[in-house]
């Protein structure tokens, strides 16, 4: 049993005249103890919602519409909220997409990271600011720079306060949303450098929600790609990047720079992802593919497992495998019939 | 530049710094200060104790300024700057306790409303667009004259001083615009990324509220208490001189009553009139400028946009050392 098993979700946003809005459908995937995850994509393709959804912290016009988020066998999404208060932070802590904001100006960075040690350990002011010192200097923050405000600190900075924060409690599972977006590449592999090393020394999960597919290649063990708020493809990493069978996670990586030829300019997927209001009929995909044929624009394809391990949504994984099922059967026959007709 | 509005809420020194570059302010600071301490150091201030029981003669009513009584006296024959000084005293306070009451009724309908929403905030500020329509001082003067003094709650009497009701009746209506304003920076403040982060930490509602979202409502809510004030202390002296005060406490509205109502107009008694309506005057002056001012530097979404075309940059004055906090910071964090 994996430690956080994501099955089928569905969440949506509702527009103030009740429209529906499916943000993210049928997503699901697992995760294991010390493993990090990958959830990868365009702008607008609901990694961010995916991860809000997992702590129940949509906006408030979000809401979950089905599925189910087993976390120890809990399914945190029917969780009664007070229930769940407990598991925000202790469990399951989130870092932000652009920690800036994350912080309250008014207050310092100190305090707010105390915050969690109060709420959830009922810790002494004195031992918790203790704890404060020791886990800034953990992201290699100065312990004394807790006293002051979120404005006082660099952007990196702030960021690796978010981190210390988040691993105020001594989490299982971290979901690291966007962690190094607005950051310069030097400040992103500190970071990035970071949260790996703290992976290591304190065993935590980590759901990464980025669309670097430099980072995933490095540090991440499983990737979920997402188009239109759908798992495109879900598999391992090696098999992502080795034997990609979407044409979303090829045309994706055919996107990314490759070292070995650097005079190749660099291919696009042309359009743009679909808006929530205005859904093609059949695959979300099929507008921007290049392998679209007919049936993609009536039918929105199944998840099909092609692996062990490997899953895939699009309609060409199911017409190789029934061309070879085809063929096979066609042998056979030819092989009955000779058989036959001796 | 939104995101980081009210990281720019000045902050102690800085405070201090934009506060004194506005001569409005301090005009509005010293006016009211120069009352409070009036009304605070009167038995030391005035030349006689307006309670005492004095023995009048003819001459002694409404008597014309002279060295003992440099204000003159009144229908009874008191020295009006006693009866001024004294007066100061009641007045604010009736003003400060109402406003105080407004301000915390006020601030806890415009957090619920503003942080739940929905039904909760439906209802609240419906009430507040009723009593916001209704005009104040009839609706006042109705609820002074009607509520009564004495009350029986489960056996045990109850008696109200008249003051009690009147500030009770003047912070129970004057609430509204100080709930309408907080809710309006709760619904912006509650969507800002670090409440999200303190749900996610695993705050209560509560918690929120009184930890991340009131500190940075309260600036506001102060301003706006000020303002409140002004409009308390006019309130009172209306109703006073209406004749719904406590005939026998001492403040400028009773003092406009009686004044008004004894032949002082028509006697060309001007001694017993203008002292009273000079204080109103000067204390709502002084709170109002206050006020304003205080709301123009704790929010600094009213100053005028640098790029909008009445923005004038303020020119540096030669006074400002090299070592001074600047005031404002233009941005936060927007290049990060």
């Amino acid at each position: 049993m994996a430690m956080l098993e994501v099955r089928d979700l569905c969440t949506s946003f509702f527009t103030p005249d009740e429209a529906e809005m499916p943000a993210v459908v049928d997503v699901s995937f697992s995760l294991e103890e010390g493993q990090t995850l990958a959830l990868v994509g365009e702008s607008g393709c609901g990694k961010t919602t995916c991860a809000l959804s997992i702590m129940r912290l949509l906006p408030a016009n979000g809401a979950i519409v089905g599925g189910q988020i087993l976390f120890n066998n809990c399914d945190l999404v029917t969780m009664p909220e007070d229930e769940l208060r407990e598991v925000r932070w202790k469990d399951i802590s989130l870092i932000f997409q652009g920690a800036m904001n994350a912080f309250n100006p008014v207050r310092t960075v100190g305090d707010q990271i105390a915050e969690a040690l109060r709420l959830h350990m009922n810790m002494e002011e004195a031992i918790a600011k203790k704890r404060v010192v020791e886990l800034l200097e953990l992201v290699g923050i100065v312990g004394s720079r807790a006293a002051q405000y979120p404005h006082q600190y660099s952007g990196g900075m702030r960021q690796r306060g978010m981190i210390a924060m988040a691993l105020a409690c001594m989490p299982r599972i971290l979901i690291a949303d966007e962690p190094t977006t607005a950051l310069d590449v030097m400040v992103q592999a500190q970071i990035l450098e970071l949260l790996e090393r703290l992976q290591k020394e304190l065993g935590l999960a980590v759901i990464l929600v980025t669309h670097d597919l430099g980072v995933v290649a490095e540090i991440c063990q499983k990737v979920v790609v997402m188009y239109g708020g759908k798992v495109a493809e879900y598999a391992d990493v090696d098999t992502i990047y080795n034997s990609p069978q979407h044409p979303y996670t090829q045309r994706l990586l055919e996107a990314f720079p490759d070292l070995n030829r650097p005079g190749d300019s660099l291919a696009s997927i042309p359009g743009y992802p679909p808006r929530l209001s205005d859904l093609p009929p059949g695959c979300r995909f099929e507008p921007r593919c290049p392998v679209a044929f007919d049936r993609c624009q009536v039918e929105d394809p199944a998840v099909h497992q092609v692996a062990a391990d490997h899953w895939v949504a699009c309609h060409l994984v199911e017409k190789l495998a029934l061309s070879q099922e085809d063929r096979r059967r066609r042998a056979e026959q030819t092989r009955a019939g000779v058989e036959g007709g001796r | 530049m939104a995101e980081n509005d009210l990281a720019v809420i000045p902050r102690g020194r800085d405070f201090w710094t934009a506060f004194r570059r506005n001569k409005l302010g301090i005009a509005g600071a010293i006016l009211l200060g120069g009352m409070i301490l009036m009304a605070l150091l009167a038995p030391l201030v005035a030349p006689y104790d307006p309670r005492q029981t004095v023995e009048v003669t003819l001459e002694d009513i409404y008597a014309p300024p002279s060295p003992e009584h440099l204000l003159g006296t009144d229908d009874g024959g008191k020295d009006v700057l006693s009866s001024f000084i004294y007066g100061a005293r009641i007045s604010m306070f009736v003003g400060f306790t109402a406003s105080f009451i407004a301000m915390g009724i006020g601030g806890l309908a415009g957090l619920v409303a503003g942080y739940y929403g929905g039904r909760v905030s439906n209802l609240i500020m419906r009430i507040t667009d009723i009593l916001l329509v209704i005009p104040d001082l009839p609706l006042m003067v109705v609820l002074v004259a009607l509520i009564p003094r004495k009350v029986t709650v489960f056996g045990a009497r109850l008696e109200f001083p008249v003051l009690a009701i009147i500030i009770a009746v003047i912070g129970l209506l004057g609430w509204t615009s100080t709930a309408r304003l907080v809710r309006s920076q709760v619904l912006s403040v509650k969507e800002r990324q670090f409440v999200t982060r303190a749900r996610a930490v695993g705050a209560s509602n509560a918690h929120i509220i009184r930890h991340h979202i009131f500190p940075l409502v309260f600036p506001l809510m102060l301003a706006n208490t000020v303002l409140v004030i002004s409009t308390s202390i006019l309130s009172e002296s209306s109703l006073s001189f209406l004749g719904l005060g406590d005939p026998t406490a001492v403040t400028w509205g009773e003092m406009l009553h009686f004044a008004f109502s004894r032949g002082a107009m028509s006697g060309g008694f001007w001694w017993a009139l203008i002292p009273p309506g000079i204080g109103i005057v000067i204390v709502v002056f002084g709170c109002t400028l206050l006020g304003n001012v205080l709301e123009e530097i704790l929010n600094p979404r009213l100053k005028a946009h640098h790029l909008s075309p009445a923005y004038q940059p303020r020119k540096r004055s030669p006074a400002t050392m090299p070592g001074e906090v600047k005031p404002a910071p233009a941005s936060g964090g927007g290049g990060e």
